[in-house]
This record gives C-alpha cells, sequence and structure tokens, in this order.
C-alpha cells in the first residue's frame, strides 16, 4: 500500500469551494487514512486532521477544529470518533456521519482483528518494539506542533494567555481532568457574555476582536 | 447471552466515558474483569498493551479486542469472536454517535448566537491548553527514555523530537509521511 500514490487520486479532483460537492466516500478514505496513522491517543489525531482537512482539503476552517475540540472533548465517547462525526456531519447530514466514523474505526478494528487471530505476540516482537521507540518521541512532537498555530488561532494575547497556562498547569501538575478546565471556560465564556449584556452603553453591538481578548481577561474572578 | 452483554457493557462504556481512552480503559477493566469475569487481569494488561502500540483510539482498539477475547473465553469459535468485536465496537460508538449528531446540529444552528458565540471566546484559548497538557504529559521516560537508563536511545530521542517539530513548522511535511520515517529511525538504529 502506497500513501503517496492514493493521495494523488484522492487531491487529484478538483475540489469544489463549496462543501456540497464532498463525497461519502472521499470522506471514507480521509478517515480511513487518519484512524490507520492515529498512533497514541486521541490528541494523536489533531496533527493529522490539521494536515489533511484544514490545510489540504479545506472542510473545514481552524477555528472550527478549535471549537470542535472543545465540544469533542466535553461529551461522552471517544475523541477522535467525536471529531470525525462532526466532520461528516457537517459535509454530508447523518450519512457524511456513518461514513467518517466507519472509516476512522475501520483501521483499528481490522489490525486488532489480525492480531488477535494470527499475531498474538505482537506486543513482543522486537522489530515492533524498535519502531515504536522512534514513533513515540515523533507523536510527541506531532502534537506540539498545532499547539502554537491553535493557539494563533484561539487570538491569544497578553490578556488571555492565562487560561491555556493555567489549564495545561492543572492538567499536567494536578491530574485535573479536561472536562471541568473545558466546563469552567465555557460557563466563563458565558459569564461575560452576561455582564456585558447588562452593561447600560449600546457597545455590545460592535464588540470585535479587541473587545472579545478583554471578555476572556475579565472571566478571571470566576 | 454473551453478545447482550457485550451490546450493554460497552454501550454503557460508551455513554459515561468522559475524558478519553485511559479513562475508558479503567471502566472497562471493571466490567471485563472484576465484574463478569470474561478475562483474567494478565490478558486485559496485553490487550491495553497492544491498544496503545497498534494505531487508531486506544477505545476502539481495546473495545474490538475485548470482544474478540470475551467470546473466546467462554468457548466460541474464532468467527463468533469476530462478532463479539463487532458488537463491543459498534456499542462503544453508538452513544456518542447519537449524541455528537445532535449536539453537531445544534451548534450548526446557533453558531452565531450571541451566547454560543462567547462561550466559544472562553473555550478556545482552554482548547489550547488542553494540547498543551496532552503534549506534556507524553514527555515521560517511558517515551524518550532517560539520560542515565540509556544515553543513546535518550539523545536520539530527542533528535526526532527536534527534527520532527522542525519537518513539520518549517518545512510543512506531511505528518504521516514524518510518522513512516521516524518509525524506520527506530528500527535502524533503537
Amino acid at each position: 500500500m502506497t500513501p503517496s500514490s492514493e493521495q494523488q487520486s484522492t487531491s487529484g479532483q478538483p475540489l469544489p469551494s463549496l462543501t456540497g460537492g464532498v463525497g461519502g466516500g472521499s470522506l471514507f478514505t480521509t478517515f480511513f487514512r487518519i484512524g490507520l496513522f492515529t498512533i497514541g491517543g486521541g490528541y494523536a489525531m489533531i496533527p493529522l486532521i490539521e494536515a489533511k482537512i484544514v490545510d489540504e482539503k479545506q472542510w473545514i476552517s481552524r477555528e472550527e477544529l478549535l471549537d470542535l475540540m472543545a465540544v469533542a472533548q466535553s461529551c461522552p465517547g471517544i475523541f477522535a470518533v467525536n471529531i470525525a462525526i462532526f466532520i461528516g456531519y457537517k459535509l454530508r447530514g447523518i450519512g457524511g456521519a456513518l461514513m467518517s466514523t466507519l472509516g476512522c474505526i475501520l483501521p483499528s478494528f481490522l489490525i486488532i482483528l489480525a492480531i488477535a487471530l494470527f499475531f498474538r505476540q505482537f506486543q513482543d516482537n522486537v522489530w515492533v518494539a524498535r519502531a515504536f521507540r522512534g514513533i513515540r518521541p515523533c507523536v510527541v512532537a506531532l502534537i506540539a506542533a498545532p499547539t502554537f498555530k491553535m493557539a494563533k488561532t484561539a487570538k491569544i494575547g497578553w490578556t488571555n494567555v492565562w487560561i491555556p497556562v493555567l489549564g495545561a498547569f492543572l492538567i499536567w501538575m494536578f491530574g485535573v481532568s479536561p472536562i471541568w478546565v473545558i466546563v469552567a471556560a465555557g460557563l466563563g465564556g458565558y459569564m461575560y457574555g452576561k455582564l456585558i449584556s447588562l452593561a447600560p452603553d449600546s457597545s455590545q453591538k460592535d464588540e470585535g476582536s479587541t473587545n472579545s481578548q478583554e471578555s476572556v481577561n475579565s472571566i478571571k474572578p470566576h | 447471552m454473551i453478545y447482550v452483554q457485550l451490546f450493554y457493557t460497552f454501550f454503557l462504556i460508551g455513554l459515561f466515558g468522559f475524558g478519553g481512552g485511559y479513562a475508558m480503559i479503567s471502566m472497562i477493566q471493571g466490567e471485563v474483569v472484576t465484574n463478569h469475569h470474561w478475562m483474567s487481569m494478565g490478558e486485559f494488561t496485553d490487550i491495553v498493551a497492544v491498544s496503545q502500540m497498534t494505531p487508531g483510539p486506544i477505545g476502539i482498539n481495546s473495545a474490538t479486542y475485548v470482544g474478540y477475547t470475551s467470546v473466546v473465553n467462554a468457548g466460541g469459535a474464532h468467527w463468533m469472536g469476530i462478532l463479539g468485536s463487532a458488537t463491543a465496537t459498534f456499542a462503544v460508538v453508538l452513544p456518542s454517535f447519537i449524541l455528537m449528531l445532535l449536539i453537531s446540529k445544534f451548534l450548526m444552528q446557533y453558531k452565531n448566537h450571541p451566547i454560543v458565540e462567547h462561550v466559544f471566546t472562553g473555550l478556545r484559548p482552554a482548547v489550547v491548553g488542553l494540547l498543551a497538557a496532552a503534549c506534556l504529559l507524553l514527555m515521560t521516560p517511558e517515551n524518550f527514555s532517560t539520560p542515565s537508563e540509556s544515553p543513546w536511545q535518550f539523545w536520539i530521542s530527542i533528535a526526532i523530537f527536534v527534527l520532527t517539530l522542525v519537518a513539520c513548522q518549517v518545512y510543512k511535511m506531511n505528518p504521516i509521511r514524518v510518522l513512516l520515517f521516524c518509525a524506520l529511525v527506530g528500527i535502524l538504529l533503537l
């Protein structure tokens, strides 16, 4: 199987800029490839989605991916599958969600069955172990890379940089579940929305990017 | 009947499995090993190891493997085990499939509602923090080794880490190509 030749056949077709033209088959093969190379947990899927779906196919924007990650994280179930469901649904409705989910799951399913049936000593194999010693540090770097681009997309500046820093610190040092970080951040955003709607002046209509940075800052008291 | 039990168990795990693959694994262990005695703790540990090493989400991998092993341990033939895999995998995905469809529909409809916009203004920076945390949590001796334990593996790992960052950030290389290349480096050098 050669990923490069397959890649040409899918990306060779002219993709309409409107998402209405995305075929179910294209959704399936894209997520099949992503599922096949997601090694080391759901977050390892992010760099692959970023490269394939945001940058190359432009099915969703980087900002949408950020929003989607927050939603997928706060939903029960498997993070990577939740992301596949949303993207499939957005592009092709329920049928699209089915295709992307199936594509995302099928590689795991087939590989695990092959191991269970024919290759029980998989985890003791010397070559497999060696390959994984090379893959693991690579996966960590692959997850680190989109963090910086996402920071730009999330419009992180001096006023709101404390949110990701505090969130990462709580999760990393104190083992706080990411869900609580998401819930707190969402509540904070909601509270601020309430606050500015109570403000007497009419400036709430034209709140642009400068105000939204302030808004994030004023979450702090909660 | 074991298929019904498998379906029910994994449906519940999919419904209440918050917090990613590892949180799910402890739920699966509680149900499959402690509650139902479908397999021994040793067998389950092997399944977790394989699930972490193979491509795909850890939750899907372990559901597929547990479904197969449970049925075969109960005296089923191989094809019955495959059916067990399909049952467990389908069941673990079903709750989030339904929930995510509802949420997607809601979000696409109210995307521009001021409340939704404000909530996401708070969420976006937090998600960047989650990504950073995921990265920090993976910087372990298990993934990188240590200078005292194996200096060779440690420095090669650091080199792989730095080169991957450069390849992705500066040269915009495809992550899949980088992964395959690093696997080859591992086979040759580690």
